[in-house]
């Protein structure tokens, strides 16, 4: 019953918002946000990763098409749950300072997202994904197309039908899956499971590639991620802190759940294909950001190579590579908050993103450059932050799966911190331009933002245990099903 | 029977309203009279009547589809009420409409040829003066010009294809031909099978799919904006019931001989219409060929299994009455607001009028087939069942044609949430309220397909 809690809180918030004046939605959303983060707080309390069940809920809801209303939480999805929640708060309370025209519309927007968003995370039927994974695009789409930056409209249209388009292979290799069940057809996770191993190599190739294709999109992962830059550039702050820091995790989430186990032969086939693509994608992306001259783009491309890591560590289906990947998300998550959070506090005290036109900003912002610093080097993936953990699991992972690629997805922490560093160079120290001298220090309304998030960044660096346990058992369980079949086929 | 007795009287009514100078309450009676019809039907789900030595049958299938044209026909005289109400010619309009509506049941529930011929000549006649009912307008007239032509022509088809599959059945009832084809499925002569093929042409003209579908763009462009919403869905959903009975029902023993045939429309259909829609900037041609688009859809469900595809095809048909209603009453108000029904009518709709930009909005992405509205249970039944029968050549087009789809379904979206500044675009509570509820109800039907998916089949 928690599960469902978390899934339909949001969305009973989201209508109820109206009934409130428009002034005060955004509290009515921070409070339920809240509220939300202390029920899945209290969850991580009670959390045993042994008696994952213990969540599940199940009752029919097209019976005739074999349909179930199946959620549940293992602790692969308890992390993103627990990312979604925890990072929901914060997005709402950046947003505190941004003039709205129409606040209601906009948190309603915001909440349902983070409905559709739990729901994706915690389904345990195809069916049900697939709607709360295209549920997921409606909101998103109209907070980028309604409070987006110039010429938004073209390009939110790009990114919407860009993943409309993957995900609809995804649904034919879900139905496709969905006929290969045995008697009355069911979309059950488990039965879809058993459907997609007794396909040929063949078959589960072309599901493979279906279903991938969808979750390529969504991350995204080169050569399909020519939608992300434009859209993370023209949507709103809390457009691109929910498309990076949660939305992307669909993808991974997708990998991990819905791919890996369902077509471990199709996997065994071409993972190397797709974490070659991956690779490529670190590189290229990396490459691409050094040469950004506007900021917010430079993240946009900065997430690109980060996400190609985590898939590649994905797609090794080793223990260390899923335990990496987890953790990574969690960490990117807060860090691409608030680098869009800090970029944003720049930009709009600066009027520009232009790095080449900032500088210096350091002398009359001491706190921001030094809140700066440690996400930065988070990002970088310096020890004893949130990034090394992940960074280090994953790269780990890709040696282990091939030396070569290992070697190539090493080159993001080099490229990483060569664009990193760069950027804050120029924007942070340098000479004093004018429109730098505009930027003045965190408010304290910043400063609350911020600093936990400072803090977060270190304990996961230093600690990270709790988190990595939370998921131990589901990641090998989920392995073992997988290694199993595939002994079994050698 | 009695729904359509009752219908044929508020015809009656309407008309003898002139006479005696009833006008006033109408309108009301009207929407009253067919919500009573439609109440009628309740309780007859399960039982089959007959009547004119089975000329005419209510089984199942006739009581789900009848009701459903009268309750889509109530709801849109409720829409449509600026059509009716301080119009000279009201009692004409509501008697021919109502003479639609009693077309359309006998559509879906003939048993016998020559009722079918009968349903739709009633149906069409009334839709041909409908169509040109807007008298002044150059682009009515035109519209019911082509309409009347190319409707004389589909039914000279349909008429030669009744005489021919007589001439070699012997029988107009529905049964008897059934019967006789599959069990002489081996004797059958030549003409039967053109015959087949002529009917197929005739009922594809009504249907409107390509390359039977050149009226349609014309006449739903031309004819009042109103009218196009009554076409799109009442007649639409009387169309496709005759059609499957004919070829999902009768003729289901010898569907092979037309499936290939059906095959190409379907592809032609999903092809031409999606892509020439793209290319629309007036919204109300746009919405034509998307409602000949949308029968491409269901035929591609029909053809892959019809048994299983009863059920869906009630489903697509009521959520796409739905969705329709809505975009077609939003777009009617916007157009007699700005003078023009182009995507520029619709420019910074969301500022002024967000209820309104809402209710489009969702019906837009309904018909697009986006989860988690009606539109895309309906597309996904369709995908499913032919997925089922391994038409899986023919779901990679549907599939591509509903991606163009989107292309085209959403620059209306897009133009909505455009901060331009717009006239105040005005609906008044009786309208909201219809509106609204249709909206919650493409929303509902969505979330909660079950029990309208399995009422048939």
């Amino acid at each position: 019953m928690m599960t469902i809690f978390l899934i339909f809180w949001p969305l009973v918030i989201a209508l109820g918002i109206f009934a409130f004046k428009p002034a005060n939605a955004k509290l009515v959303a921070f409070v339920s946000a809240l509220v939300e983060l202390a029920v899945c707080l209290f969850m991580f309390v009670g959390f045993d990763s042994r008696n994952a069940t213990a969540w599940n809920y199940q009752i029919p809801w097209v019976p005739s098409l074999g349909i179930n209303f199946s959620v549940g939480m293992d602790g692969i999805s308890f992390l993103l749950v627990l990312l979604t929640t925890g990072l929901m708060p914060f997005i709402i309370l950046s947003s505190f300072k941004t003039p709205n025209q129409k606040p209601a519309d906009f948190y309603a927007l915001m909440l349902l997202m983070q409905m559709a968003l739990v729901g994706v995370f915690t389904a345990l039927d195809g069916f049900l994904f697939y709607v709360f994974w295209e549920m997921a695009l409606i909101p998103i789409y109209f907070i980028c197309l309604i409070w987006g930056d110039e010429n938004r409209a073209p390009v939110t249209f790009k990114f919407f039908v860009y993943t409309l388009a993957g995900s609809l292979f995804m649904l034919m290799a879900l139905l496709y899956l969905y006929y290969q069940t045995p008697g009355a057809h069911t979309f059950d996770i488990q039965a879809l499971y058993k459907a997609g191993r007794a396909l040929s190599s063949a078959q589960q190739g072309v599901i493979f590639w279906g279903l991938f294709l969808a979750f390529a999109i969504k991350m995204p992962v080169f050569p399909f991620h020519t939608w992300q830059p434009d859209t993370y550039t023209v949507a709103p702050m809390e457009g691109t802190m929910l498309l990076s820091g949660i939305m992307l995790k669909m993808g991974f989430y997708g990998l991990i759940r819905w791919l890996l186990p369902v077509v471990p032969l199709g996997v065994h086939e071409w993972a190397l294909t797709a974490v070659v693509l991956s690779v490529i994608g670190i590189v290229y992306a990396s490459i691409i950001a050094i040469n950004q001259k506007d900021f917010k783009r430079l993240i946009a491309y900065a997430s690109i190579a980060h996400v190609g890591l985590i898939s590649a560590g994905v797609l090794t289906s080793s223990k260390i590579g899923l335990q990496g990947a987890l953790i990574q998300m969690l960490s990117h998550g807060i860090l691409a908050f608030a680098l869009f959070y800090i970029c944003e506090i720049i930009s709009t005290r600066a009027s520009t993103r232009t790095i080449s036109s900032l500088g210096g900003i350091r002398v009359g912002a001491p706190i921001l450059t030094t809140v700066f610093v440690v996400v930065i080097l988070g990002t970088v993936a310096l020890p004893f932050t949130s990034g090394f953990v992940g960074e280090f699991l994953l790269l780990n992972a890709l040696f282990q799966y091939n030396y070569i690629l290992g070697a190539l997805g090493g080159l993001t922490i080099i490229l990483g911190a060569v664009y990193m560093l760069h950027a804050f160079q120029y924007m942070m120290l340098g000479k004093h331009s004018p429109q730098a001298s505009r930027v003045s220090d965190l408010t304290r309304h910043e400063k609350i933002v911020l600093y936990p998030i400072v803090i977060l960044i270190f304990m996961i660096g230093i600690y990270p245990d709790p988190l990595l346990q939370i998921s131990e058992v589901a990641v090998a369980d989920l392995l073992e099903g997988f290694s199993n079949f595939s002994a079994k086929v050698k | 029977m009695n729904a359509l007795l009752i219908v044929c009287g508020l015809g009656f009514i309407s008309l003898l309203s002139e006479i005696f100078n009833l006008k006033k309450g109408l309108h009301v009676v009207v929407v009253l009279g067919l919500i009573g019809a439609a109440l009628t039907f309740v309780g007859d789900l399960n039982v089959t009547t007959r009547y004119f030595s089975n000329m005419l049958i209510f089984d199942r299938f006739s009581v789900v589809f009848s009701s459903l044209i009268i309750t889509v026909a109530a709801a849109w005289f409720c829409i449509a009420r600026s059509y009716f109400v301080g119009d000279t010619h009201q009692t004409d309009r509501t008697a021919l409409v109502a003479f639609t509506v009693v077309g359309g049941i006998m559509m879906v529930s003939f048993h016998n040829m020559a009722i079918l011929f009968l349903g739709i000549e009633i149906l069409s006649i009334a839709l041909y003066v409908l169509a040109g009912s807007n008298k002044e307008s150059f682009f009515s007239n035109e519209a019911a010009f082509k309409y009347f032509i190319m409707g004389s022509f589909a039914t000279g088809f349909l008429l030669m294809g009744i005489a021919l599959v007589y001439g070699s059945t012997g029988s107009f009832d529905i049964a008897v031909i059934s019967n006789h084809v599959a069990s002489n499925r081996a004797a059958l002569p030549g003409f039967f099978y053109v015959g087949l093929f002529l009917l197929l042409i005739g009922i594809s003209f009504k249907i409107s799919v390509v390359p039977f579908h050149f009226w349609a763009p014309d006449v739903y462009a031309g004819s009042p904006t109103l009218i196009t919403a009554f076409m799109s869905t009442v007649v639409k959903i009387a169309a496709v019931g005759a059609f499957y009975k004919i070829f999902a029902q009768c003729f289901l023993s010898v569907q092979a001989s037309v499936s290939g045939t059906i095959m190409v429309i379907i592809i032609l259909t999903l092809l031409v219409a999606n892509i020439t829609a793209v290319y629309q900037s007036n919204v109300k041609r746009m919405l034509a060929y998307s409602s000949v688009a949308q029968v491409g859809y269901i035929l591609l469900g029909l053809i892959s299994d019809s048994a299983m595809f009863e059920g869906p095809l009630f489903y697509y048909l009521a959520s796409y009455a739905a969705t329709s209603l809505i975009a077609f009453a939003i777009l009617e108000r916007v157009e007699s607001t700005k003078g023009t029904s182009t995507l520029d009518a619709f420019a910074g709709l969301y500022s002024k009028n967000p209820f309104a930009a809402f209710c489009m909005s969702i019906a837009l992405l309904s018909l697009a087939g986006i989860p988690p509205f009606a539109g895309f249970f309906a597309k996904y039944s369709v995908l499913s069942i032919a997925i089922g029968a391994n038409h899986l050549e023919m779901v990679v087009i549907a599939i591509i044609t509903s991606l163009i789809g989107v292309y085209y379904y959403f620059k209306p979206v897009m133009a909505m949430f455009t901060p331009n500044a717009s006239v105040e675009v005005v609906f008044n509570t009786g309208e909201k309220f219809i509106i609204g509820l249709l909206t919650l109800l493409v929303i509902l039907m969505g979330l909660l397909p079950d029990k309208l998916i399995s009422i048939l089949g």
